[in-house]
């Protein structure tokens, strides 16, 4: 690959971001912990999280689609898992089991609505946003009476669950393990199937796409999916590693996931985008949220920090694209 | 040069075709038919109804009335892909590429070469790149760097793309809409010579276009249309470029203008 492919990839304003917030934390704030292996590992298990729900999004993004419904996904499919086994005694996997379904419900039905419908994607998700959020409440206060539920470690197969889902490797969570298999096996999809080929051409030429015979709604369909069956991955995650959970968690994550994606190179108009750069955004998120607290800022502060990150690597991104695509003519 | 091959059937014959949107005609009883290795150039003014025509040839609109025979056998497409299927390829304006994929990546979109079976089963780029450059080649067209985005391509190179793709997937007819209308003088020169590769690769080529003086340099014959109509068909010796141009532009209508500008 020449210089000027290496230019214009879309990691690369995000790559280079993950660098300087990694200097700029080392200096700062390398004496009280940011560079000791637990430091490390508390800001990669912030990322792997993340990391996860956004290689799908950016996989959707690409296809030139949004899902705003994946934090109301989270709570949902937390709380199935809580009150599939609190309320109902079940094991805990089926509990799981039931937030799976329940998850690949909510993106189907997403995807049918979408492709069906021809709404905006933004406005369809943002409409199952508010049904999971509130649905997942009233569902909860009614048979609980209450908007946490604790108490999952006496659920059947805990310790099984507990191992797979919140385990540690020394310092690390096991959930780095699920993220770089995860981003693996997505960038695998992306770049080597025909699948992935079709995620491109889907998001980047639509017409097109039907007339060469690509089954565009059923890709989109499928990607709805995976970002909801990732939402409910990450929500059994904590679900597992709190024993418990709350009708809030995850709100908000569907904007975490998008501004990893964004920052790491995929176009909010679809088409171009990677699932290793959407992984690095996530890395900077989690550096920039743990190196705030460990360089003693309010760590208040961090969402200014990233929102400006945000915008300087989108802005670097697009200027670097520009001058390679000229540089070419 | 005679392309009129005595017995031998058109590929492609459209038979007093009609098509109404409503209370508008916008083709009426248009009659046409390409042979192999022929150019047949449509022209037409904005209006003229080669939108439609091309549309009905690809199987997007079937004819309200009259029909279309492939081989000399009556066929009633109800899909783009029906044409496709008996060897009749359209490649429109927009050219069905995505700009941001590498020029392999499109090629092959939709009928990707793979390797490996069940979830293995992956792209074999290699494979492709391999095909690619052989029909590029045939095509007079060489490229250093197959990976490359279309966008990075000139506006003739990816006309050209369109045509080898289309050939290699089975055109014998290839329904080529405006190719040249948005290039500049040597980007259009480069695409006709594209298409007259095609022409002698055996296909049938229906060059739609605007622009007379592109048409007489490759055409075989002629069909001229108007309002929906057609106002004749002209075999290349029967009709000198200057006559072509004036019948596009109208003839009369336009002399009639020069001389209004003259006088004031």
């Amino acid at each position: 690959m020449s210089a000027r492919t290496w230019l214009a990839r879309p990691e690369l304003g995000v790559v280079a971001a993950v660098v300087a917030a990694w200097l700029f934390f080392a200096v700062t704030a390398g004496d009280s912990g940011f560079l000791t292996l637990s430091g490390t590992a508390s800001y990669l298990a912030i990322a792997a999280e993340l990391g996860i729900l956004a290689a799908p999004v950016a996989l959707l993004m690409i296809a030139g689609e949004f899902d705003l419904s994946v934090g109301s996904t989270m709570a949902a499919s937390g709380m199935t898992v809580a009150l599939c086994t609190t309320e109902l005694g079940w094991p805990l996997w089926g509990g799981i089991a039931a937030a799976a379904a329940l998850s690949a419900c909510v993106g189907l039905v997403n995807g049918l609505i979408v492709t069906r419908t021809r709404l905006p994607s933004f406005i369809v998700t943002l409409g199952t946003l508010f049904i999971l959020a509130g649905g997942t409440i009233g569902t909860t206060r009614l048979l609980t009476g209450r908007t946490q539920v604790g108490g999952l470690e006496d659920a059947g197969g805990f310790g099984a669950a507990q191992k797979l889902f919140a385990g540690q490797i020394g310092p690390f969570s096991i959930t780095l393990l699920w993220w770089v298999g995860l981003t693996a096996l997505a960038t695998w999809v992306l770049v080597r199937t025909r699948p992935g080929n079709w995620i491109f051409a889907v998001g980047g030429a639509p017409d097109a796409a039907r007339r060469l015979g690509i089954p565009v709604d059923r890709v989109k369909i499928v990607l709805f999916m995976t970002t909801a069956l990732a939402a409910c991955l990450v929500a059994t995650f904590q679900t597992v590693q709190f024993r418990g959970t709350d009708v809030l968690r995850g709100t908000g994550k569907e904007l975490e996931a998008i501004l990893a994606a964004v920052l790491g190179g995929t176009l909010l108009t679809g088409g171009r985008g990677s699932v290793v750069g959407a992984a690095c955004g996530a890395l900077l998120f989690g550096m920039v949220q743990q190196g705030i607290v460990f360089s003693g800022v309010d760590s208040d502060w961090y969402k200014v920090f990233l929102g400006a990150v945000l915008i300087l690597a989108v802005l670097l991104n697009s200027s670097v694209q520009t001058r390679a695509a000229e540089a070419r003519r | 040069m005679s392309h009129e091959t005595k017995g031998l059937a058109p590929i492609l014959e459209a038979e007093h075709i009609t098509k109404r949107f409503g209370r508008i005609t916008a083709l009426e009883d248009v009659s046409m038919r390409v042979h192999a290795s022929e150019i047949l150039c449509v022209l037409g003014d904005n209006g003229a109804g080669k939108s439609t025509l091309i549309k009905t040839l690809s199987g997007v609109h079937p004819p309200d009335e009259g029909r279309l025979l492939v081989d000399g056998e009556p066929v009633r497409f109800s899909s783009p892909r029906d044409a496709l299927a008996r060897g009749i390829a359209t490649v429109y304006q927009d050219l069905a590429m995505v700009p941001m994929l590498s020029v392999v990546r499109n090629f092959f979109l939709g009928a990707e070469p793979t390797r490996g079976v069940g979830p293995l089963r992956r792209l074999d780029l290699r494979e492709g790149e391999v095909v690619v450059r052989a029909e590029l080649q045939r095509m007079g067209i060489e490229l250093r760097d197959l990976s490359v985005p279309v966008s990075a391509l000139s506006g003739g190179q990816r006309q050209a793309l369109a045509i080898a793709r289309a050939i290699h997937f089975g055109a014998r007819v290839l329904v080529l809409d405006e190719p040249t209308s948005a290039l500049g003088v040597k980007q259009a020169g480069i695409v006709l010579r594209y298409v007259m590769e095609a022409r002698t690769r055996g296909c049938g080529v229906i060059l739609i276009t605007h622009n007379p003086h592109h048409a007489h340099m490759v055409g075989d014959r002629f069909t001229l249309l108007n309002r929906g109509r057609c106002e004749g068909t002209f075999a290349k010796a029967d009709i000198t470029r200057d006559e072509l141009i004036r019948r596009m532009a109208g003839g009369e209508e336009l002399e009639q203008l020069q001389h209004e500008l003259r006088a004031s």
